[in-house]
Formats: C-alpha cells, sequence, structure tokens
C-alpha cells in the first residue's frame, strides 16, 4: 500500500496545496496553504513542484505511520518531530522507510507546521485543487485513521543531504508589510499614525482570519457598499476591531479595507499564534 | 456613449481595484459586466476577475510594475465596442419556492413582525423579478436586487448557527438564497429544492451575475416531488433568455 496513516490527529490538520484559484467570482476561497513560504520550503527540499499538495498541522500535530518508504521534508513551526521516536531535523531532507512512525507535539515556536513527501500527497481534486475546504471538499481536516495516499511515482531513492538555514527572523519578526487599502483614506490623520505606529494583540485566529483586540481610537461610522476582498486584505470593523483575512475567507465583504498585507507577510501572520503581537509597516510603493 | 468614468486603485500589488459610483442600479451593473467580457476578450495577465455591487477587481499574474500604464490599457478598453453577442447570454431562472412554516422556521415570526398575512407575503416577494448583481458570501450565493420595501427588516442581532441549504432569507433590504448549510442572520421565509452550488457539476453555479430570479410559489408535496426529481437529477429548472 501507497500510504500514510494518522494514528492520532493533531489539532487541526489539512492537506493544502497553493490554492483553488480562479474561482471566486462563484463565491468559493481561495483555501491553499496559510504559509506558502514555509510550505514551497519543504517542497523543494523532495523535489517537488511548489504546488504539491502538503501536510499543513495546526499548534499539535499528528502522529503517522509510514506504509511505504518515501522521502520527506518538515518546516514551519517547530512542533518537535521524532521519527521513531529519535528526534528529527528540520528543513532537511530525509528518507523514511515503510512502518517508521513519524510524531510531533505542541509546537515550540510558529503556528503551522508543513509535511511535504515526494511526489506529494493525493486527495480529493476539487475545481482543480486537492485543498480541503469546508463545504467544498467532503473533509476539511483529517482525523484519526485517515489514510493519505502517496504518488506512486515517486521512488527516488537518491542519497542527499538537502538543507535550508532557518531563518529565526521569520518567526521573530512583529512587522507586518502591508499596501494601502482600497479605504485608506477614509481613516483620519490621527487613525493612521495609530495604525502605524501602534501594536495590535491576536485574540483569535484560524484558517479564515485572524482577529485583533479592538482599540476604540479605529472606531469609526464609515460603510462602504460589499465589494472584493482577499486574502490578506485588512479590514476594519466599526468598533475598531482589525481583522485580517487568511486562505479560507469569504470572497466578499462589507468592512472597509484599510490595508493590504504583501504575500510574504501573510506568511508571517500565519505562523503566529493568539495573544501574540504585531504591527503594520506601510509600502512605500503605490503611496 | 460612455456614462460612467470608473475610477482605479491598487489592491495590493498583485490586484486593480475598479469602482463605480457608490450606489445600486441596473446600469452600474450592465457597464460593470460589460466591463468584464471586454477585460476578458482583450487584457492580459490576469487569473480571475471579480465583480460587486459597484466594483470589478482584477487578480493579476505578477506584481503591478507601472500601474498608469495598467489604466491606459484599461482604459482603453473600456471605451472599445463589443458586439453584445461576444457575451456570456442571461437567463432569468424561475426558482419554486414553499412558503411554508414547516420549511422556513421564521416564516410566522416574520408575517408578526411585518403585520401581513401569509398571501400577502407570497404576492410581494414572489411577483418581483430580482436581478443578481454578484455572487459572494457563500460559495454560489447570490446577492439579490429588487426586494419591495415592504418586506425590508433588520437582521436578527444574534445569527443562527445552522441556516439550512435552500433557506431563502430577507436581511435588511435585501433577499437571497443560502446555498450550503451556514451560520446567519436573516430571516428565512421559505425554501427552495434547487441546489444552487453543486461543487460535482461543471460550472458548479447555473446562475451568474446579470442574471434574474422569479420565486414560483409551491406547495410542500410540490416541494417533495421536485427534491426527490432533483435527487434523481431529473428535475429542469425553468429558464428563459433574458435580452438586455
Amino acid at each position: 500500500m501507497c500510504s500514510v496513516q494518522i494514528i492520532k490527529s493533531g489539532y487541526f490538520d489539512s492537506l493544502q496545496d497553493l490554492g483553488r484559484i480562479g474561482y471566486s467570482s462563484l463565491g468559493i476561497p481561495v483555501s491553499g496553504v496559510m504559509d506558502s513560504i514555509s510550505a514551497k520550503m519543504a517542497n523543494a527540499l523532495v523535489d517537488n513542484n511548489l504546488n504539491c499538495t502538503v501536510l499543513e498541522m495546526t499548534l499539535i500535530g499528528p502522529k503517522l505511520l509510514f506504509q511505504k518508504d518515501a522521502i520527506i521534508a518538515i518546516s514551519g513551526a517547530n512542533m518537535n518531530p521524532t521519527l521513531n521516536g529519535k528526534p528529527l531535523q528540520m528543513l532537511t531532507r530525509i528518507n523514511v522507510n515503510k512502518r517508521d512512525v513519524l510524531s510531533f507535539s505542541h509546537t515550540k515556536f510558529g503556528c503551522r507546521c508543513y509535511l511535504a513527501v515526494n511526489g506529494g500527497f493525493k486527495a480529493e481534486s476539487v475545481l482543480n485543487s486537492f485543498s480541503f475546504a469546508n463545504g467544498i471538499t467532503k473533509k476539511n481536516q483529517l482525523i484519526n485513521n485517515d489514510i493519505l495516499l502517496l504518488d506512486e511515482r515517486t521512488a527516488i531513492h537518491k542519497a542527499n543531504n538537502s538543507h535550508i538555514k532557518f531563518n529565526r527572523h521569520f518567526f521573530e519578526t512583529p512587522i507586518l508589510d502591508a499596501f494601502k487599502g482600497p479605504e485608506y483614506d477614509l481613516l483620519s490623520e490621527k487613525q493612521k499614525e495609530f495604525l502605524k505606529t501602534n501594536i495590535f494583540q491576536i485574540t483569535l485566529n484560524s484558517r479564515m482570519g485572524y482577529q485583533f483586540k479592538a482599540a476604540s481610537s479605529l472606531s469609526h461610522s464609515h460603510e462602504i457598499f460589499t465589494s472584493s476582498v482577499m486574502p490578506g486584505t485588512v479590514q476594519l470593523t466599526q468598533s475598531g476591531k482589525i481583522i485580517v483575512l487568511m486562505k479560507d475567507c469569504q470572497t466578499t465583504g462589507g468592512f472597509p479595507r484599510i490595508l493590504q498585507l504583501s504575500e510574504k507577510s501573510q506568511s508571517i501572520l500565519a505562523q503566529k499564534n493568539t495573544s501574540q503581537k504585531v504591527s503594520f509597516k506601510l509600502n512605500k510603493i503605490f503611496l | 456613449m460612455l456614462v460612467f468614468k470608473p475610477t482605479y486603485k491598487p489592491f495590493g500589488n498583485k490586484a486593480i481595484l475598479i469602482e463605480w459610483p457608490q450606489e445600486i442600479s441596473e446600469e452600474i451593473l450592465q457597464d460593470i459586466l460589460s466591463f468584464k467580457n471586454k477585460i476578458q476578450l482583450h487584457y492580459t495577465g490576469f487569473y480571475d476577475i471579480t465583480t460587486a455591487y459597484n466594483s470589478l477587481t482584477i487578480y493579476l499574474n505578477s506584481i503591478i510594475i507601472n500601474f498608469d500604464n495598467e489604466i491606459i490599457s484599461l482604459n482603453k478598453i473600456y471605451s472599445y465596442n463589443v458586439e453584445k453577442t461576444k457575451y456570456k447570454k442571461n437567463f432569468t431562472w424561475h426558482i419554486p419556492a414553499c412558503y411554508h412554516s414547516d420549511l422556513a422556521p421564521d416564516l410566522e415570526s416574520f408575517l408578526e413582525l411585518k403585520n401581513l398575512t401569509l398571501s400577502k407575503l407570497i404576492d410581494l416577494h414572489s411577483r418581483t423579478i430580482y436581478t443578481v448583481y454578484f455572487l459572494g458570501f457563500l460559495p454560489g450565493f447570490p446577492y439579490l436586487g429588487g426586494l419591495s420595501n415592504q418586506l425590508h427588516l433588520k437582521r436578527k442581532t444574534a445569527p443562527d448557527l445552522n441556516i439550512k441549504k435552500g433557506a431563502i432569507g430577507i436581511g435588511g433590504q435585501q433577499t437571497g438564497v443560502y446555498t450550503v448549510d451556514s451560520p446567519g442572520g436573516w430571516h428565512i421565509i421559505a425554501k427552495t429544492p434547487i441546489n444552487f452550488f453543486d461543487i460535482n457539476k461543471e460550472p458548479p453555479c447555473f446562475i451568474k451575475a446579470g442574471d434574474k430570479i422569479i420565486f414560483d410559489p409551491i406547495s410542500k408535496s410540490t416541494y417533495n416531488s421536485i427534491a426527490k426529481q432533483i435527487l434523481n437529477d431529473t428535475y429542469k429548472i425553468k429558464k428563459q433568455n433574458l435580452y438586455v
């Protein structure tokens, strides 16, 4: 059998590629890996196309049984991965054998961890993507005893010590690079200054979005007509609460869009946990 | 003749937002959809286009190098005259709707709050031809314009956690159909057996922006029989060509 069995699922495990591209006009969320930078590193280490499907783990990782030899790489949050009980290097290409057990535990730093296997995981293809999404694919998360299929064509077993240097700054920086959003200029000068100089604490985080503690000095009474939103869009509710939309977000929204995060900043944010703090730095382009 | 002068904004560094005056009107909708068609025919380097009441967003394959150049080429495309025959056809869809409290949990409270009889509500809700402005919020969810002001009612203050797929609701000045099970704050006054969103079909939604919808009142037994036909894939939704 060419597969990996979930012996014990983690807090929230799902299969993701780079997303369901081109269906926004039907109201279908893009989905895909939350931290595309880390996911692409894992895929690159095992010679995959960067769009190959990886396992995305959140906060606490699962325990997996390999039913086939495979080449793997782990990136993103550090969940203390072990292979048959022995600690494993992150960001390194690793050979695993049939009957090996790969375990993850609580995250030491970061929020989302990625496991890539040579050839990629196979899942139900819906609208040209394997990404799990609520209401779109049959499953939206993995549970105990689920079987993950691997691509049959993947039997490259060359010895290889490929490794990517760990970038501590990526996990530690609180700074999110952002462009002015379509409604940035609805903010008063005072509010713009507040937005640029303050730090904001995460109160909730999911694949749909990150919410921040409301700041009364950002409260407003502007209403806009429902319009497009996308991953990275920073919305501001009337009560002064910032919401950063992430990969499973809706395609339209009615709150003012004050900023738009760069792609890199979306990845940086995807590694932040609830109660951590971030700040927004306005990108000079288009100012 | 060009009536509008759309404005352009960068939306991040990989999307362009084009905006029309902040109002809901058929003229603006037609202008937006016509521009969308022209962009699809004449513009390159994008992977998706979405539209809403007064906006159009182009999602680009790569980052914007020179925004002013993009505006120039888009404005040129906007001014093109393109034969309507090159556009996708629009339809008027007849959507069977059962206004019965067994299928519509908020029907009775709605009638009480609005002081209406059931027959008056059915009359007001099903005699209107609604315009589909765009799809959003949920997969395939149509934003409809045209609800009679006698049926306007503020959304619920606390949303219901599980509104069933097919539920027809009223929220503020809008009416719409829940296309998948979802939490929501609208008052549910009817239910349709029609699948507005079927992931196994290509495309998964039969309705698109610019189409029209008419709700045809049906009894509970007709609802059940249509539901059975839909299950067996033998039901055909009634539609007419729409000429704009």
